[in-house]
């Protein structure tokens, strides 16, 4: 791991170095959506067991790279994607990655909170399910109570397990779709937006069980709301127009942006 | 983007004028949403006046079709007549003349009956079903042999006709198919209370037949199950197979579109064009079987494709993408994500399709013409490749008769095929109704 950081030194000059050592390092990366380019060369690291937040304008490309790191952009089929994100120094476009075992290993939590329609029980052992991560019923019970305790979400659900997930509150669904993705205990979660349709007591729920995760996950977060991303995160990265403009330590990019635009999106002057 | 130099715009309008503008307008503009109200109004009482005039012409027409006039008559089942030599064999007693036991029974009641033409007038009010009907009683219980007993026997379609009122005993009498002598020996055989009206069961268990009094709508219904069988069985899988893989799998490309676009075109293709297509490649082309429900179900079955394949591609649609996010985020694979996700959330309106499509298939008369469904089958079909009929085309065939007793029947096989279609419909809207998901 540290060597890796030793031979990419001249980057880890540009990009601030960070603390921690980095579970997803991408370089290059660029994305196209037909003839329109979302993304241009972007190299970012995230670090291992921190929160990382996104945060820009609109239509800056967070979501676009966020969702690289996953490849959840192969599902719209006029998108390409040209540079490396390596995951533990492992390429995830390359070919012999099996897209499935990636997204074992790099949950996702949307913006809108999607529970299946089906109950909670069944939301959450789905993904130990598919990918027979449980032996037996009692294993799988065991997962689907320590999931559901680690989204902060058992106390509320644990005697109506049986109920359809979609019966539940915006912000208890947006936690049961948190413990549906660390049942498969993944290594990375990847949250897109995912207070952005709650109401202010949910959103200090998630944010809290945020802080939480991050000692055994590593979480990338996008988030239109500054606040949010100076509370929750420990790194920021500022795109803008597809171009990564900075990144650094949350407290440095809020208190100190070395780019003038930062600053001016931070004080509300565009976005 | 308002430039500082110029001023904003001052308001121009006085308050009360325009208060007073508003007023004036509301009257127009409510007067305009009762004179729509009233428009949807009449269209819908318009609408619904001819449902209740289709449903009560046909069912005024058809009820009659439910009930047949019939006779008792005692009958002695002379042995020298049905087996002489007293052998029991079944095949000398189901060659017997049956006929006779029953004119000679009907000669009995009106002994005055001395003349050949009179004589065959009388014997033409009992149909020929009578012998049949006797025979079979005979055949399962041959000890009725020497006996003398009391039958029920279907009366002739015109004499059923003339009992129902269907035919007036005012018109002239060379107008009219029962002629006044018959209506002398009907009135006798009323007034000693012999003649009576029963439910029409021979209409519900009988197949085609020349003779109204005895056809029956039981072959259709049969042929039309066989082939609504081979139908669904044929369409609602690859219809299903192929929304699924155009909607979830297909690349989004040229060729795609192009199918895509044909599939639109093929629901709107005239359907006996399918028939002819049915006729070139099944019949002429592979050999299969004519008139059989197999080759029917075929021909229906590429005719109901593209509805089902359009409504199953519209309820795949209506899955929202979050489902297909959510799954694939977990690692599914794609397959797994339809068929753990969306295809049980898109099944409700895909069965709605199918149901429609098949009620659809249910009343088609057109294509099954071209292959031979048209024929005049007797039988009740007893598999797939025995010629059939189905009951759209048996209401053409019986239409198309002239015996004036065809045309309630008509009717009421009308009154049978809405029956089954209003049912395909509720089941479509029950299917519906139970396996809604809410979101």
């Amino acid at each position: 791991m540290n060597q890796n950081l030793q031979s990419s030194s001249q980057l880890a000059d540009v990009l601030s170095q960070p603390a921690a050592p980095t579970k997803l390092k991408v370089r290059a990366l660029s994305v196209y959506y037909g003839d329109n380019q979302a993304l241009f060369g972007v190299d970012l690291d995230i670090p291992a067991n921190q929160v990382t937040s996104l945060i820009g304008p609109s239509g800056c490309g967070k979501s676009t790279f966020l969702r690289c790191l996953n490849r959840m952009n192969e599902t719209i089929d006029s998108c390409r994607v040209s540079g490396d994100i390596l995951l533990d120094d492992l390429n995830i476009y390359d070919k012999s990655i099996d897209v499935v075992h990636l997204r074992a290993r790099v949950g996702m939590v949307f913006q809108k909170p999607n529970p299946f329609p089906k109950s909670i029980y069944d939301n959450v052992s789905y993904g130990p399910k598919i990918h027979g991560l449980a032996a037996n019923k009692s294993e799988m019970d065991h997962i689907v109570q320590s999931s559901l305790e680690r989204a902060g979400l058992w106390g509320e659900v644990k005697d109506r397990l049986q109920s359809p997930g979609t019966g539940l509150s915006g912000g208890q669904q947006q936690r049961l779709c948190i413990a549906r993705a660390i049942a498969v205990e993944p290594e990375v979660i990847l949250m897109d937006e995912p207070c952005s349709a709650l109401d202010p007591i949910a959103t200090a729920k998630i944010e809290e069980l945020m802080d939480e995760l991050k000692n055994n996950f590593t979480i990338a977060i996008v988030t239109h709301s500054m606040q949010q991303a100076a509370r929750v995160s420990q790194r920021t990265a500022f795109f803008h127009l597809g171009k990564l403009i900075e990144v650094g330590d949350t407290e440095q990019v809020f208190t100190t942006p070395k780019e003038t635009r930062t600053q001016e999106y931070i004080t509300g002057r565009f976005g | 983007m308002t430039d500082a130099a110029t001023p904003l715009p001052q308001t121009t309008l006085d308050r009360n004028r325009k208060s007073d503008l508003v007023a004036a307008g509301l009257k127009k503009r409510y007067a305009a949403e009762r004179r729509f109200k009233l428009y949807g109004i009449s269209a819908v009482v318009i609408a619904l006046f001819f449902v209740v005039l289709l449903f009560s012409t046909i069912i005024s027409n058809g009820y009659p079709a439910f009930t047949q006039t019939m006779v008792k008559l005692d009958v002695t089942l002379y042995e020298q007549d049905i087996d002489p030599d007293g052998t029991r064999d079944p095949e000398i007693l189901s060659n017997a003349n049956y006929r006779k036991l029953v004119r000679l029974a009907l000669f009995d009641l009106f002994p005055e009956v001395k003349s050949r033409s009179d004589k065959r007038k009388l014997s033409s009010m009992i149909s020929s079903g009578a012998a049949f009907a006797l025979r079979k009683a005979v055949m399962d219980d041959p000890s009725l042999i020497n006996q003398r007993q009391q039958f029920l026997f279907t009366m002739s379609d015109d004499i059923d006709q003339f009992y129902k009122g269907s035919i007036s005993s005012k018109s002239p009498e060379s107008d009219r198919r029962v002629n006044d002598k018959q209506i002398a020996w009907l009135l006798r055989l009323v007034d000693r209370g012999l003649v009576e009206k029963n439910f029409n069961t021979t209409f519900f268990t009988g197949g085609d037949s020349r003779e109204p009094e005895l056809a029956g709508i039981w072959g259709a219904a049969v042929g039309s199950f066989f082939t609504l069988l081979v139908t669904l069985v044929l369409s609602f899988p690859i219809g299903i197979a192929s929304a699924v893989y155009l909607e979830e799998f297909a690349p989004k490309n040229r060729l795609t579109q192009i199918i895509e676009v044909n599939i639109n075109n093929l629901a709107a293709v005239p359907s006996i064009v399918f028939g002819l297509l049915g006729l070139a490649i099944f019949l002429n082309f592979f050999g299969l079987p004519r008139s059989a429900p197999l080759v029917g179900g075929m021909v229906l079955a590429l005719m109901t494709l593209p509805t089902i394949i359009i409504a199953g591609r519209a309820a795949l649609k209506a899955v929202p993408p979050s489902i297909r996010e959510a799954a694939l985020g977990m690692g599914a694979s794609r397959i797994q994500t339809v068929s753990h996700h969306v295809l049980p959330l898109a099944m409700p309106g895909m069965l709605t399709g199918a149901i429609l499509g098949m009620a659809q298939a249910l009343g088609e008369t057109a294509p099954l013409l071209m292959i031979g469904m048209v024929a005049f089958i007797v039988d009740v079909p007893g598999s797939i490749t025995d010629p059939a009929t189905v009951l759209p085309v048996q209401v053409y065939l019986w239409a198309d008769s002239p015996e004036r007793a065809f045309v309630e029947r008509t009717s009421g096989a009308i009154i049978v095929l809405l029956g089954f279609l209003i049912m395909m419909n509720a089941a479509a809207v029950i299917l519906r109704k139970k396996f809604e998901t809410k979101w």
